[in-house]
C-alpha cells in the first residue's frame, strides 16, 4: 500500500499546480488582456465612479426609477449574529428565498408586493416577476411587461411624455435571440441610466 | 408550455445526444490505450506525470489494487483540501481575509468535494478565500471527476474480456482522464464564459455607488475556470452561493444551455464509450436510451409542474408560471431543463431555488436522484450504476424464464447479484434512515426553513442529494449543524464509496469468468425489449422505496396547495 504513496502525493501535487495555479492565472492574464471588460465584472465606471455591474441587479425605491424584482438577499443583523436582516440585492450575499409554494411566508409578501404595485398604479393582472424574487437576489431584468406596466409611475415623477419613456423602454428590451432563445427581458440598470441621461439638459 | 421553451429544450438535447457519440468514442480509444489528435500535444505531459510519480501505465491492477489506488488518492486529497480549508485565514490570495472554515463543517467540505457531491454548508462569496477556490476545490473538482471516469472504465472492461484479473491501471486511467479529457474541454468552456461575461479576475470585490446612492459591494474572483470544471466533471459546488443562477455564474440564456451541455455531455457519452469497449455499440446505445428516454419524460413532467401558476397566490398573471426562486433571463423552460439535468446527472449545480419549486416540480428533481444518479448519473458513477441496474435486469428476466442470466457473455450467478442489490440498498438506507432520524431531533427540525409537508421534503431532499453525491439543495436547510455537517458528510462517504467497494469487487468477480458467446436462448441486450425492461427496473428498484415517503412530502404538498392550505 505504501508503494501508492509516491504516485499519489505526486500526481496530486502536478495536477494541483496545472489546474489550481497555472491554468486559473493563465486564464486571468488571458481575460485582462482579451476580455478586460467581462473578466474584470462588467463594471459601468462614469466620471471614475464604479455605479455598479450591467449583469447585476440594484435596489431601486424611488418613484423616478424603474423598479427591479423584489430581491431575498439579507445581511447579517449587526446586534445578533445568529439573525440576518432584509438587504434587497446585497452583491456579496447572492440567495433566493427558498419560500415554499405553500408558504405563508411567501403568501403574505407577495400580497404586500400586490398592494405597492397596485397602489403605485401598476396595471392587472400583475406579470409574475414583479411579485417573485429571483434565485439569485440579483436578478438584473425584469419582463417587459414588468417595465411597461411601470412606465405611468416614471413618466408622472420625471415630468417626462408617456411616448418618451415607452420609446426608452422599448429600446432597453432584449429580444430572444433567434426568435426562441431565452425570455425577452429589460436590464433595469441599464434602462434607468439611460432615464437620468434623458433628463440631463 | 409554450413553443420556443420546448425548442430551447430540443436543442440543448440533440446538441448533447449529437455530441456524446463522437466523445465516447474518442474516450474509449484514449482509455483503451490509443492515441488521440491530442496526443501530439500532451503526450509529454502524460509521459512526466509517470516519470515524476515513477508509474508504469501498463501495469495491471486487479479490482484490489485499483480500488486501493484509488482511495489511497482519494483519502490524501480529502486530507490537503482540510487542511487548507482550516489554515486559509494564513494562506495567500485571500483580499476578502476570509476566516479559517470551523472543523466539523471543514470536514463536511472536504468529504464533500472528494465525493465529487459538492454540497455546500458555507456560502461561496464569504466561506472560502480564493486560494482555496483555486488550488483546493478546483482541482478537487477535477480529480474526483477523473476518478469516477477511471473506475467506469474499469467495471467496462470486466465485460470486454473473458477469464482475466487486470482491470487496467488507476493511475494511467486518471492521468488520461484528466489530461485529454476534463481539461481540453475545460479550456474551451472556459474561454466561452469569459467573453459572455463570467468574471477570472484576482481583484478584490469592487464596491459600487448605485445610482441611488447606496453602496453594493460585487462579489466576483476567478469564477470563470472553475465554473467550466463545476460542469463538465458534474461537480455542481458554485464559485457564489446562488450558484448558476447567479448572473456572473450564469450571464444569459444561451450561456445556460451551453452549461446543460457541458453538465450531461460526458455523462451521456460513456454508454456509447462502453460499447466501444466491449465491442458492441449496440449495447452502448441501448443504455443511452434507457437514461435518455428517462430523461425527456422528467423534463417535461417538471416543465410541466412549473409552467402553472401556483393558486395561492392571487392578483399574479397566472400565464407567468411559477416564477419565484426563478431568473428572468432563463424562464421557465430553462429552469426546467437545468433542474432536471443537474439532478439526473450528479451535477447539483442550479439556475433556479429548487426549493422554491411547486410541488410537483420539486418531487421530479428529487425523485431523479433518488433513482441513483444513473440518469445519465454523475462523471463515471452513472455508468457503472446503470450496469448494477442492467445486471439486475437481466436477473430479473432469467428469473422469469428459469435461466441462468447472462449479460454480455458474462453469467450473473449469486455473488454478482448480491454485491449488486448491496450497492443498489445503500442508498435508500442512508436517504430515509438519514432523514427520519433528523426529523425527530429537535436540531434536525430547528434546521427546516419551510413548515408542513414542505419541511420533509427539504429534510428528504438534503440526504437524498448527499447520499447520491448531487450536492443540490432545498437551500433554506441550515445545513451548517453538528447533525448536519457529520451526518451529511457519512452519507456522502456512503454514496460514493460504500457504493464503489462492491461494484469494483463485482468487476472483479465478472473479469474473470469466461466470455460466453451468445446462443439462441440468450436474452439480447440491445433490443428495445432490454430497454424497457431497463426502464421497468430503475423505476420499482430505484423509485418503489421511496413513494412513501415522497407520499408524505410532495404529494401531501400538492394536495394542500389544490385545497387552498398554506403554513
Amino acid at each position: 500500500m505504501f508503494s501508492q504513496l509516491r504516485p499519489a502525493l505526486t500526481l496530486i501535487l502536478i495536477f494541483t499546480l496545472l489546474t489550481g495555479l497555472a491554468l486559473p492565472l493563465g486564464f486571468v492574464g488571458l481575460g485582462a488582456a482579451v476580455f478586460p471588460n467581462q473578466a474584470g465584472g462588467s463594471l459601468i465606471v462614469r466620471d471614475g465612479v464604479v455605479r455598479g455591474s450591467a449583469l447585476i441587479g440594484q435596489d431601486f425605491t424611488d418613484p423616478r426609477y424603474f423598479h427591479p424584482r423584489p430581491s431575498a438577499t439579507t445581511i447579517a443583523d449587526p446586534n445578533d449574529a445568529t439573525k440576518t436582516l432584509p438587504s434587497p440585492y446585497a452583491a456579496d450575499a447572492s440567495n433566493g428565498s427558498n419560500l415554499a409554494p405553500t408558504s405563508a411566508t411567501l403568501v403574505a409578501r407577495v400580497a404586500a408586493s400586490l398592494a405597492a404595485w397596485t397602489h403605485d398604479g401598476g396595471p392587472s393582472p400583475v406579470p409574475a416577476d414583479a411579485l417573485t424574487t429571483s434565485a439569485s437576489g440579483l436578478d438584473p431584468d425584469i419582463s417587459p411587461a414588468n417595465a411597461q406596466g411601470q412606465r405611468a409611475r416614471v413618466a408622472a415623477a420625471r415630468g417626462l411624455t408617456d411616448a418618451a419613456v415607452r420609446a426608452l423602454v422599448d429600446a432597453h428590451t432584449t429580444r430572444p435571440l433567434l426568435g426562441f432563445i431565452g425570455e425577452p427581458h429589460v436590464n433595469v440598470l441599464r434602462l434607468n441610466l439611460a432615464l437620468d441621461a434623458s433628463a440631463a439638459p | 408550455m409554450t413553443i420556443a421553451g420546448w425548442l430551447q429544450i430540443a436543442l440543448v438535447l440533440g446538441v448533447v445526444a449529437a455530441a456524446a457519440i463522437p466523445l465516447g468514442s474518442y474516450s474509449a480509444r484514449l482509455m483503451q490505450g490509443g492515441r488521440t489528435w491530442l496526443h501530439p500535444l500532451l503526450g509529454p505531459v502524460e509521459r512526466a506525470c509517470y516519470r515524476l510519480a515513477g508509474i508504469d501505465p501498463t501495469a495491471p491492477m486487479g479490482w484490489r489494487g485499483y480500488l486501493g489506488a484509488l482511495l489511497i488518492f482519494n483519502a490524501a486529497h480529502f486530507l490537503l483540501l482540510y487542511a487548507m480549508l482550516r489554515l486559509q485565514g494564513l494562506l495567500p490570495l485571500n483580499p476578502q481575509a476570509v476566516a479559517a472554515m470551523s472543523p466539523r463543517l471543514a470536514f463536511n467540505t472536504a468529504i464533500s468535494f472528494v465525493t465529487n457531491t459538492n454540497w455546500q454548508a458555507y456560502s461561496g462569496e464569504s466561506g472560502v478565500s480564493y486560494f482555496t477556490q483555486m488550488l483546493g476545490l478546483t482541482v478537487h473538482n477535477f480529480l474526483s471527476a477523473a476518478s469516477g471516469i477511471a473506475a467506469a472504465f474499469a467495471v467496462a472492461r470486466a465485460f470486454a474480456a473473458g477469464g482475466v484479473t487486470s482491470l487496467g491501471n488507476f493511475w494511467a486511467d486518471m492521468v488520461r482522464a484528466t489530461l485529454y479529457i476534463l481539461l481540453p474541454l475545460t479550456v474551451m468552456l472556459t474561454i466561452i464564459l469569459i467573453a459572455a461575461g463570467v468574471p477570472q479576475t484576482l481583484a478584490a470585490y469592487p464596491v459600487a455607488t448605485t445610482l441611488q446612492g447606496a453602496h453594493q459591494v460585487i462579489a466576483l474572483g476567478p469564477i470563470a475556470f472553475q465554473e467550466a470544471i463545476k460542469l463538465l466533471g458534474t461537480n455542481g459546488g458554485g464559485f457564489l452561493n446562488a450558484n448558476s443562477a447567479h448572473p456572473f455564474e450564469d450571464p444569459s440564456a444561451l450561456i445556460t444551455m451551453i452549461e446543460c451541455v457541458a453538465l450531461t455531455l460526458i455523462p451521456f457519452s460513456l454508454p456509447f464509450a462502453f460499447g466501444e469497449v466491449v465491442g458492441d455499440r449496440r449495447q452502448g446505445r441501448a443504455l443511452f436510451l434507457v437514461m435518455f428516454i428517462l430523461v425527456i419524460a422528467a423534463v417535461a413532467a417538471c416543465y410541466a409542474a412549473e409552467a402553472a401558476a401556483n393558486p395561492l397566490l392571487t392578483g399574479i398573471d397566472p400565464t407567468g408560471g411559477n416564477m419565484e426562486g426563478k431568473e428572468t433571463r432563463f424562464g421557465i423552460a430553462l429552469s426546467s431543463l437545468f433542474a432536471v439535468l443537474t439532478t439526473g446527472t450528479s451535477c447539483g449545480a442550479v439556475n433556479a431555488m429548487h426549493d422554491s419549486f411547486m410541488p410537483l416540480g420539486g418531487m421530479v428533481v428529487l425523485f431523479m436522484i433518488q433513482l441513483g444518479e444513473v440518469l445519465p448519473g454523475g462523471v463515471g458513477s452513472g455508468l457503472y450504476g446503470i450496469l448494477v441496474f442492467a445486471l439486475l435486469a437481466v436477473f430479473v428476466a432469467g428469473l422469469m424464464v428459469g435461466r441462468t442470466p447472462e449479460y454480455l457473455g458474462k453469467k450473473v450467478q449469486a455473488r454478482e447479484v448480491k454485491l449488486a442489490m448491496l450497492a443498489v440498498l445503500i442508498l435508500p438506507l442512508t436517504i430515509l434512515g438519514g432523514t427520519a432520524i433528523s426529523l425527530v431531533t429537535a436540531s434536525g427540525l430547528g434546521s427546516l426553513a419551510n413548515a408542513g409537508p414542505h419541511g420533509l421534503t427539504e429534510m428528504l431532499y438534503g440526504w437524498s442529494s448527499a447520499a447520491g453525491n448531487n450536492g443540490s439543495a432545498f437551500a433554506g436547510l441550515s445545513a451548517d449543524t453538528g447533525l448536519l455537517d457529520w451526518g451529511l458528510a457519512g452519507a456522502m462517504l456512503l454514496g460514493r464509496f460504500a457504493t464503489l467497494v462492491p461494484i469494483m469487487a463485482l468487476a472483479g468477480s465478472l473479469a474473470q469468468k469466461p466470455k460466453l458467446a451468445g446462443g439462441a436462448g440468450t436474452f439480447p441486450t440491445h433490443g428495445p425489449l432490454f430497454v424497457g425492461l431497463l426502464i421497468g427496473v430503475i423505476l420499482i428498484l430505484g423509485g418503489l422505496q421511496f413513494l412513501p415517503a415522497l407520499s408524505l412530502g410532495p404529494l401531501a404538498e400538492q394536495f394542500a396547495m389544490l385545497s387552498g392550505t398554506s403554513y
